[in-house]
C-alpha cells in the first residue's frame, strides 16, 4: 500500500508498504529516518517515541496505515519543532537574524555546528547521553512534557519519563538534563 | 581510624591545555546521538540489501532427526537458507576461550534458542516466515539444569569428547572449570572462632539488557572477502573467531565498529556476526540482521546464576578467623567466559577483608540452561551478594555495628589476598564505608512533603496506589565490594594506539586511531582528553574504530581507560618525543633551551618547564606529519595454581561502597528504594562527569538484580519463560532512586595517571546494600536475589 503523511513538517509518501509494517519500520527503513530506535519493538522501552499529531506514542505500536494524512515529529525534527514552538505563530527570520547570518560549517564526524533543541543541548551538557540508544525517545518524551509542564517537580519528571527505559545512566543525569532544560526555558521567558 | 594511604596524581605536561584530563569535557558523539544521526549497527542500510533471520531451537536438549528447508526455499523473496551442512570449512565452532559453540546446530541442540538454520530474504517479514517454514524434527533428551543433575553418576554429558585445557582438572565432564583456593588452615582457624555463621545463597540469572539489539550489516567485497559493520565489545576477538569459519584470511574480513547501543558484557561473545557474513558470501548481496528483543534474550549469554555456600567465623573481639565457601555457577550449554568467571568468583570470594585462613572452591557447570558468560561485575557480583550478607549476620552474632565490623576487618594497602597476592595500591575500604555512612540520610516520609495528600509516586507500589503509607517501613543497609580491573590470570592484555600529529588549516591537530569499542562508556571522550594533555593541542580527531589498526582488547573488565587509555598516552608520548626532535632539528640553533630545558607541549606551543615559549607547534609540524602506532601493556599477571589458587593473578583492584535506604510495604511485599548512596575510589577521575555517570549506571544495574531482574528458566524443560521487557523488568526512572556519589582519588602508581578502572565496582555492592536494607526493614533472612513480593509476604 501507499501511505501519505507528514514527517517533521514535510509531506512524505511511502510506497510498497506491507500492511504489517509499523510506523517505526517505515520511518527507519523506507524514509531514511533511523533516529527513532528499535530497542524492544513491543511498546515497553519508549526508544521509538515520536509525536503523532502532537501526542507521544511508541511508533513500533502504530501500524503504518494508521498514520495516513497525519503529522509525525521524530527526533530528527525536534530542533525545528522546538524552534517553531518558541517563536509561536509569527515565525520568520528577523532582520537581526538575517543580517547576522553566516554559513556555518557542520562537522560530519561530530555534528558540531548543528542547531539543537534546548532539551537536546541539555542532555549533552548534563552528561545524560552514554550509549545514546534511549536518547531519541527520551528527548521526544521530555520535550513534550516540558511543553505541557514548564516547571515540573522531580516526581513529575519521573512519571512523565517512566515509559522510557535507559540501561546506562541510572537516570540521574537524565533528571539533571530535564531540570536544566526547564531552568533554561524559564530564564528565556 | 587511620587516614588512607595514597595521594591524587599530579600532572605537569599539558596541565595548561584546555580540555585535557581531569575536566568534564563533553562527548564528541553527543550531538550526533541527540539528533538521531549517530549510526548504530541496526541503522545500517545498503542498496539491494537482504535481511537475515535465524531459526532457533524450540527445545533445550534434543537430537536433531531431520531438517527440511524446501518449503522455506520455495517462498518468493527468499535468497538463501543455510544449515550446518552448508558451512564452508571444517571450522564449524567458535568460542571466546573454548571453541565449543556451533555456528549452526549439528545433530544436537543443547539449549533453548540455539541457532539451527539461517535465512536471507528481501524483507524481514519474508525472512521470518521462511524461517518458520523450516521443519526441524527433534528427539528430546532429558535436561540437565543444576549441579545435582549435572554430576549425577548417570548424567548425560552436555559435551562428549571434551579436549579443552580444563578437562584434566575438573571432577566431572559437566564441570567447565574448577578453581580451589587454599591458604592458611581454615579448619584449625575455625577452632579460634567464638562465633560462626553459615548461609546458603541463591543468585538469579540477570540479563545485560543493553538497549541496542544485536545487529549488523555484512557487505561482500570484490576480492571475495566481506566487510562487517558491527556492534561489539572487541573487534579483533570477533575477527579471530569469524575468519576461520568463513575460510577467509583475517585480512579479507574487514570490520568496522558501528554505533553500539550498550553492552555490559553481552557483546563479548559473537551473536549474528558469522551468520550475516555467511549469508552475504552465499548470496553475493549485503545482508543485515537485527534481532528483536525476544530474540535478543536468546542471542547473548547472561550473568551466571549461582548457588553460594558460606561459613564465616569471628572472635569475640570481632576479628574474622576464617572463611569457607563454595560457589557453584551455572554456565549453561556453552563455555563462553565461564572459566574466567570462575577465576574471579574464587579469587574475590571473601571480599575486601583480611582473612588469613580460607578454604574456597568455585566451579562452573555445563547444563542445558541458557549459556552464561560476561556481565558487568563478572563473577565478583554473585560473591559480593553472599559475603556481604554473611558479614551482616556475623556482625549481629558478635554484637557489633555492621559498618564498624566491616571497618575492623577491612583490607588495606599491603593486605595479602587469598591468592597470596599483596594488594599493592591504595585500598581505602574503611574510608569508603565511613564516607558513605557520613552522607546525610533522605528525610522520612517524603511522600507527605508535597502536600496533604500522599504523593503515591514516592511510595512502594507507586501509581498503582496500593498504599498511602500504611504498613510502610524504612530500612537501611550497607555493603562494600572488590573487583579486579583488566584481564587476569596471565592473559596478554595489551592495547594498541595509532596517534598522528599534523597541521590542518594552520592548526596543530592530533588524530587518535584505536580499535576500542565505544559502547557508551565514554572512551572516545577520554582519548581526546589524553591527546590534549599529552600533546598540548585543542583539536583532536577520533578515528572510527576498525581492524585497520592493532587490537585494543575488549571493552570489558573496567579496563579500557586503563589499557587503551594507557596505549593512547604511550603513543602520544612517543609522538611528543618525535615532535620535539623535529623542533630541535628545525629551531634548535635559535635558542639554547631546546637542548638544555625540560620541554613541554602546551596550548599549541613548545614551552620550557619554566613557561618560556620556544615555537608554535604549527611551525614545528609545517609540512610534516608525525605518526606512531604502538602496543602498550600493563604489568603481567600469572595463572592461579590449579590446586591451591595461589598466584599474582590480578592487575588492579577497584572498590566501592553503598548505603541503601528502602521503604517496604510489608503487607504487599512491595519495595521502593529511596536512595542508593555510593562512595568509590577512582584513582584519578579523567572525566568526572563520565565517572559519576558510570557509578550511577552500575549502581542501578545492581538495584535491578536486587529487586526485579531475573530470567526465569523452567526447571523441568530448561526453557526461558520471560524473554521480553514485558516480563523481564529493568529499573525505570520511577524505580530508580537518587544516587549521590562521593568520589575519592587515590593514585595507583602502577596505572596511567594513577587511574583505577571504575565501571564494574558499583554493580557489586549495590545489590547486597539493597538486600541488607530490606532485611533491616522486614527482619527477614532473604537468602536469594532478586527479592520478589512473595518472599516478603511469606507466600513464596
Amino acid at each position: 500500500m501507499r501511505v501519505n503523511f507528514t514527517v517533521n513538517g514535510r509531506p512524505q509518501e511511502a510506497d510498497d508498504v506491507w500492511e504489517g509494517e509499523s510506523l517505526l519500520y517505515v520511518l527507519r527503513e523506507r524514509l531514511g529516518l533511523p533516529g527513532s530506535k528499535n530497542a524492544c519493538e513491543q511498546g515497553e522501552c519508549g526508544s521509538c517515541t515520536v509525536r503523532l499529531d502532537g501526542v507521544p506514542v511508541c511508533s513500533c505500536l502504530v501500524a503504518a496505515g494508521q498514520v495516513e494524512g497525519r503529522e509525525v515529529v521524530t527526533v530528527e525534527g525536534l530542533a525545528d519543532y522546538a524552534k517553531q514552538r518558541s517563536c509561536g505563530s509569527s515565525c520568520g527570520t528577523s532582520l537581526q537574524d538575517a543580517q547576522d547570518w553566516a554559513a556555518k560549517g557542520q562537522d560530519s564526524q561530530t555534528g558540531e555546528g548543528t542547531e539543537l533543541a534546548p532539551i537536546q543541548q541539555a542532555f549533552i551538557d548534563a552528561g545524560a547521553v552514554q550509549c545514546g540508544f534511549c536518547t531519541p525517545g527520551l528527548l521526544v518524551a521530555a520535550d513534550e512534557m516540558l511543553e505541557r509542564n514548564p516547571n515540573p517537580s522531580d516526581a513529575d519528571i519521573r512519571e512523565a519519563l517512566s515509559g522510557n527505559l535507559c540501561r546506562c545512566t541510572g537516570y540521574e543525569k537524565i533528571m539533571d538534563a530535564v531540570r536544566l532544560a526547564a531552568a533554561r526555558q524559564g530564564e528565556a521567558v | 581510624m587511620s587516614t588512607p594511604n595514597g595521594t591524587p596524581t599530579k600532572i605537569t605536561q599539558g596541565s595548561k591545555t584546555k580540555g585535557g584530563i581531569g575536566e568534564s569535557t563533553l562527548r564528541p558523539d553527543g550531538t550526533l546521538k541527540v539528533t538521531g544521526e549517530f549510526a548504530y549497527s541496526s541503522d545500517m542500510w545498503h542498496e539491494d540489501m537482504l535481511w537475515g533471520q535465524i531459526l532457533r531451537s524450540t527445545v533445550a536438549h534434543a537430537e536433531i532427526v531431520s531438517i527440511d528447508t524446501s518449503e522455506a526455499l520455495a517462498l518468493p523473496g527468499v535468497y538463501a537458507v543455510m544449515t550446518y551442512d552448508d558451512l564452508p570449512t571444517e571450522v564449524k565452532n567458535y568460542g571466546l576461550e573454548i571453541q565449543d559453540t556451533p555456528v549452526l546446530a549439528h545433530g544436537k541442540v543443547r539449549h533453548h534458542g540455539e541457532p539451527v538454520a539461517i535465512v536471507a530474504a528481501d524483507h524481514p517479514e519474508t525472512a521470518r516466515r521462511a524461517a518458520a517454514k523450516i521443519k526441524v524434527e527433534y528427539r528430546e533428551l532429558p535436561v540437565i539444569t543444576d549441579e545435582a543433575s549435572a554430576t549425577a553418576p548417570d548424567a548425560i554429558l552436555v559435551h562428549e569428547n571434551r579436549d579443552d585445557h580444563h578437562i584434566g582438572h575438573v571432577p566431572h565432564p559437566n564441570i567447565v572449570h574448577r578453581q580451589p583456593i587454599l591458604r592458611g588452615d581454615a579448619r584449625q582457624a575455625a577452632e579460634r572462632a567464638d562465633f560462626v555463621v553459615k548461609g546458603e545463597y541463591t543468585f538469579g540469572m540477570q540479563d545485560q539488557a543493553f538497549l541496542g539489539p544485536e545487529s549488523g550489516l555484512a557487505v561482500p567485497d570484490e576480492d571475495g572477502g566481506v566487510h562487517l559493520y558491527i556492534a561489539t565489545q572487541w573487534l579483533h576477538s570477533d575477527l579471530r573467531q569469524i575468519a576461520p569459519v568463513l575460510g577467509l584470511p583475517e585480512r579479507k574480513v574487514r570490520m568496522t565498529l558501528s554505533g553500539v547501543g550498550g553492552a555490559f558484557g553481552g557483546r563479548e561473545d559473537l551473536s549474528m556476526q558469522i551468520h550475516a557474513c555467511l549469508l552475504a558470501l552465499r548470496t553475493g548481496k549485503p545482508v543485515k540482521i537485527v534481532y528483536n528483543r525476544f530474540e535478543s534474550f536468546f542471542g547473548h549469554v547472561h550473568r551466571h546464576p549461582a548457588k553460594l555456600y558460606y561459613e564465616h567465623g569471628a572472635t569475640r573481639e570481632g576479628k574474622l578467623t576464617h572463611v569457607k565457601c563454595r560457589i557453584v555457577l551455572d554456565g549453561g550449554a556453552y563455555a563462553s567466559a565461564s572459566p574466567a568467571v570462575v577465576g574471579n568468583a574464587s579469587s574475590l570470594s571473601i571480599g575486601p577483608y583480611v582473612v588469613d585462613d580460607v578454604d574456597i572452591e568455585a566451579i562452573a557447570l555445563y547444563t542445558n540452561n541458557p549459556p552464561c558468560g560476561a556481565m558487568r561485575g563478572f563473577g565478583a557480583v554473585q560473591a559480593c551478594f553472599a559475603y556481604e550478607a554473611q558479614m551482616d549476620k556475623l556482625a549481629d552474632a558478635v554484637g557489633m555495628d555492621r559498618v564498624e565490623f566491616r571497618q575492623l576487618n577491612a583490607m588495606e594497602q599491603g593486605t595479602i589476598m587469598p591468592t597470596g597476592q599483596p594488594v599493592d595500591s591504595p585500598a581505602p575500604v574503611a574510608e569508603l564505608l565511613r564516607r558513605v555512612k557520613a552522607m546525610p540520610l533522605p528525610p522520612e516520609q517524603q511522600w507527605l512533603a508535597a502536600g496533604e495528600q500522599a504523593d503515591v509516586r514516592q511510595l512502594p507500589g507507586g501509581l498503582s496506589n496500593t498504599t498511602h503509607g500504611e504498613g510502610v517501613v524504612r530500612g537501611i543497609g550497607y555493603a562494600v565490594g572488590i573487583k579486579n580491573v583488566g584481564f587476569s590470570e596471565g592473559f596478554d592484555d595489551y592495547s594498541t594506539a595509532k596517534v598522528r600529529m599534523e597541521v590542518v588549516g594552520g592548526e596543530p591537530v592530533a588524530t587518535v586511531h584505536t580499535a576500542m569499542a565505544e559502547v557508551g562508556q565514554g572512551g572516545v571522550t577520554v582519548h581526546a582528553q589524553i591527546a590534549r594533555t599529552e600533546l598540548g593541542v585543542t583539536q583532536v580527531t577520533i578515528h572510527p574504530a576498525d581492524t585497520q589498526v592493532g587490537s585494543a582488547g575488549s571493552t570489558s573488565a573496567s579496563r579500557q581507560t586503563y589499557v587503551t587509555g594507557g596505549a593512547v598516552k604511550n603513543s602520544c608520548e612517543l609522538v611528543r618525543e618525535k615532535v620535539l626532535e623535529l623542533g630541535r632539528r628545525k629551531f634548535g640553533s635559535y635558542h639554547p633551551a631546546w637542548a638544555t630545558a625540560e620541554l613541554l607541549l602546551e596550548g599549541g606551543k613548545v614551552v620550557t618547564d619554566g613557561g618560556e615559549v620556544l615555537a608554535d607547534l604549527a611551525d614545528v609540524l609545517e609540512g610534516e606529519s608525525v605518526e606512531v602506532e604502538a602496543e602498550w601493556r600493563h604489568r603481567p599477571t600469572e595463572a592461579f595454581d590449579l590446586r591451591t589458587g595461589q598466584g599474582f593473578g590480578h592487575v588492579q583492584y577497584s572498590f566501592a561502597a553503598h548505603r541503601a535506604v528502602v521503604e517496604v510495604d510489608t503487607e504487599l511485599g512491595l519495595v521502593k528504594v529511596i536512595e542508593l548512596a555510593c562512595a568509590q575510589d577512582v584513582g584519578k577521575a579523567l572525566n568526572p562527569l563520565s565517572v559519576i555517570g558510570q557509578i550511577q549506571g552500575g549502581t542501578t544495574q545492581g538495584l535491578g538484580i536486587a529487586v526485579m531482574e531475573e530470567i526465569i528458566v523452567d526447571p523441568k524443560t530448561a526453557k526461558v519463560r520471560n524473554p521480553s521487557f514485558t516480563d523481564y523488568l529493568i529499573p525505570t526512572i520511577l524505580d530508580t532512586p537518587t544516587i549521590p556519589v562521593d568520589v575519592l582519588e587515590l593514585a595507583d602508581d602502577h596505572a596511567p595517571y594513577g587511574l583505577r578502572g571504575i565501571g564494574e565496582a558499583p554493580t557489586l555492592s549495590s545489590t547486597p546494600a539493597v538486600l541488607a536494607a530490606i532485611r533491616n526493614a522486614t527482619g527477614l533472612e532473604l537468602n536469594r536475589t532478586p527479592v520478589r513480593p512473595e518472599h516478603l509476604t511469606g507466600t513464596a
